[in-house]
């Protein structure tokens, strides 16, 4: 299997990926953001359509679309809950209209839609693994040095703001680093479906670990199983590594809240 | 040998709509265990926030000791049930800053010591979502804690818990307020609790103020009625 470039370039990206998810997906399931998050990625598709319409890569149309978008959307998080929702859908249908036009304005077959959509791995180039490399180690760094603070604010915002800790600064930041983890995470998963790795794997290790570092090492053990076993399987049968990666995520996560209702019941 | 923390002289603070505190002096001195009652909305939570600095007086001033130190416990949180750390992570993210994302080895015995002394040796390691109410307050505390303060504020910690978890809470307070010298600012409208544990009371109320040591503070008042 790994004689074919483009599975090993898979298997590079798949676990770059994974180890990025893995980590902000504990963020993003703290923080509550798991539809901001989708939204973010339906922007990307907007962003890899428009890319593909004036020659760009579908990575770099994204990176714009959800990097831009993502500081916009940040001045949502404030708003009400019952209206956030409601704006949050109005961006997502704006968005995926956007996407269908300039695909259709690009002249392009519809399988480059569903690989967008929908995920794809024969498509990523060793180009394109070195710069979601970049992207990774980038947004592993800038997490590094803000970890504790993106920590106390996630994980208690009301204690936070008494540590005098900038919220908002902190919370564009990491808009920011969830717009570049989306674009990346998108080249495998597709964006429709980049929920199966940015907040399925965080959300189940929430019921086994109860430290914010143990929480981010099962996270990231969740995500790497699902999409190197997910490369496996797509290799051997030819079905769509997503269904299998989107499959065996929410395994883990129906695993995860049977074993805490068991668990709360014993207790 | 008096130290003053905290002064305050003719603090006024006005909402767009309304006055809520109005011609306030107090004092608070190192070592006082001081008790902040008042109705529902009298304007407790705001002058703790005027102490920390989240709310600028609209009139008169407040002066705090330079580089003090303060702890605090506010009164709500949003902690539930899934709320997925451990007793002791929870109390580590107080160590901000930019700094390495494991804790050091003194980080990790401070917490252990501020566990202690709240008595939660025996379930620091579990889900504080699935703490009682009284554990929940203890582990606030004990955030609060872990920066080494000299003053402690609690508002209203006391609030939601029975007679004798609320009394547990209120020794652990009242030992590092003797032991520690521990400086305590605690809100709370329950009489009985304030004429037991503070040794100087602020009594906040609808048209004024009255303050003292806590010997002043009037007996007919101590079934919790305001009059
Ligand atoms: N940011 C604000 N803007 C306008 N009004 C406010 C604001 N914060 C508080 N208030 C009002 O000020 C009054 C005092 O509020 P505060 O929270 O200080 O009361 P409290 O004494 O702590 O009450 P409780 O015992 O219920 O906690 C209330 O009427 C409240 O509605
Ligand atoms: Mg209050």
């Amino acid at each position: 299997m790994f004689s074919f470039e483009f599975m090993r370039n898979a298997y590079l990206a798949g676990t770059l990926i994974a180890i990025v998810s893995g980590i902000m997906g504990v963020f993003v399931v703290a923080r509550n953001m798991p539809f901001m998050t989708h939204t973010l990625s339906e922007i990307g598709f907007a962003g890899a359509s428009f890319g593909i319409f004036i020659g760009w890569t579908p990575l770099n149309g994204m990176l714009a679309f959800t990097t831009v978008s993502s500081i916009l959307v940040g001045e949502l998080s404030g708003a009400v809950e019952s209206r956030r929702e409601s704006v949050i859908s109005a961006i997502s249908g704006l968005f995926i209209g956007l996407g269908i036009l300039f695909l259709s304005l690009s002249n392009k077959n519809s399988s480059y839609a569903t690989n967008i959509l929908f995920g794809s791995v024969i498509g990523i180039s060793h180009q394109e693994v070195v710069q979601m490399a970049v992207l990774s180690v980038l947004v592993l760094i800038v997490l590094f040095f803000i970890f504790r603070n993106l920590k106390d604010d996630s994980f208690d915002a009301v204690g936070a703001k008494t540590n005098h800790i900038h919220s908002s600064i902190i919370s564009i930041i990491f808009l920011v680093l969830l717009a570049f983890s989306v674009s990346v995470a998108a080249q495998i998963v597709g964006s429709l479906l980049i929920f199966v790795l940015l907040t399925l794997p965080a959300a189940s290790s929430k019921y086994f670990a109860h430290t914010v570092l143990s929480m981010m090492l099962l996270a990231i053990g969740f995500a790497l199983f699902g999409v190197w076993f997910g490369l496996y399987l797509g290799y051997i049968t030819n079905w769509p590594v997503t269904f299998f990666i989107a499959s065996i995520e929410a395994a883990i996560y129906g695993g995860a809240l049977l074993y805490n209702s068991i668990a709360n019941k014993s207790r | 040998m008096r130290e003053t923390l905290i002064s305050v002289e003719n603090l006024s603070l006005n909402f767009p709509n309304h006055q809520v505190l109005s011609d306030l002096s107090f004092d608070v001195q190192r070592g006082e265990f001081l008790g902040i009652i008042g109705e529902n909305g009298v304007g407790k939570t705001t002058l703790i926030r005027v102490i920390l600095n989240q709310l600028k007086p609209s009139s008169g001033r407040i002066r705090i000791k330079d580089g003090l130190r303060i702890g605090y416990v506010p009164q709500f949180r949003n902690v539930d049930v899934e709320y997925p750390l451990s007793i002791e992570d929870f109390i580590s993210l107080n160590f901000t800053g930019i700094k390495l994302p494991w804790l050091s080895r003194k980080e990790k015995q401070k917490i252990q010591t501020v566990i202690k002394q709240v008595n939660l040796e025996h379930i620091s390691k579990r889900p504080l979502g699935l703490a009682s109410g009284g554990e929940k307050q203890k582990a606030y505390l004990a955030q609060a804690l872990i920066n080494d303060p000299d003053l402690l504020i609690l508002d209203e910690s006391t609030a939601s818990l029975d007679p004798n978890t609320k009394r547990e809470l209120l020794d652990v307070v009242l030992r590092l307020n003797k032991e520690l010298g521990l400086t305590i600012i605690f809100v709370s409208h329950d009489m009985q609790v304030i004429h037991e544990y503070p040794d100087h009371f602020l009594w906040l109320t609808k048209d004024g103020y009255t303050s003292g040591p806590i010997s002043e503070l009037h007996n007919d008042s101590k079934e919790g009625e305001y009059v």
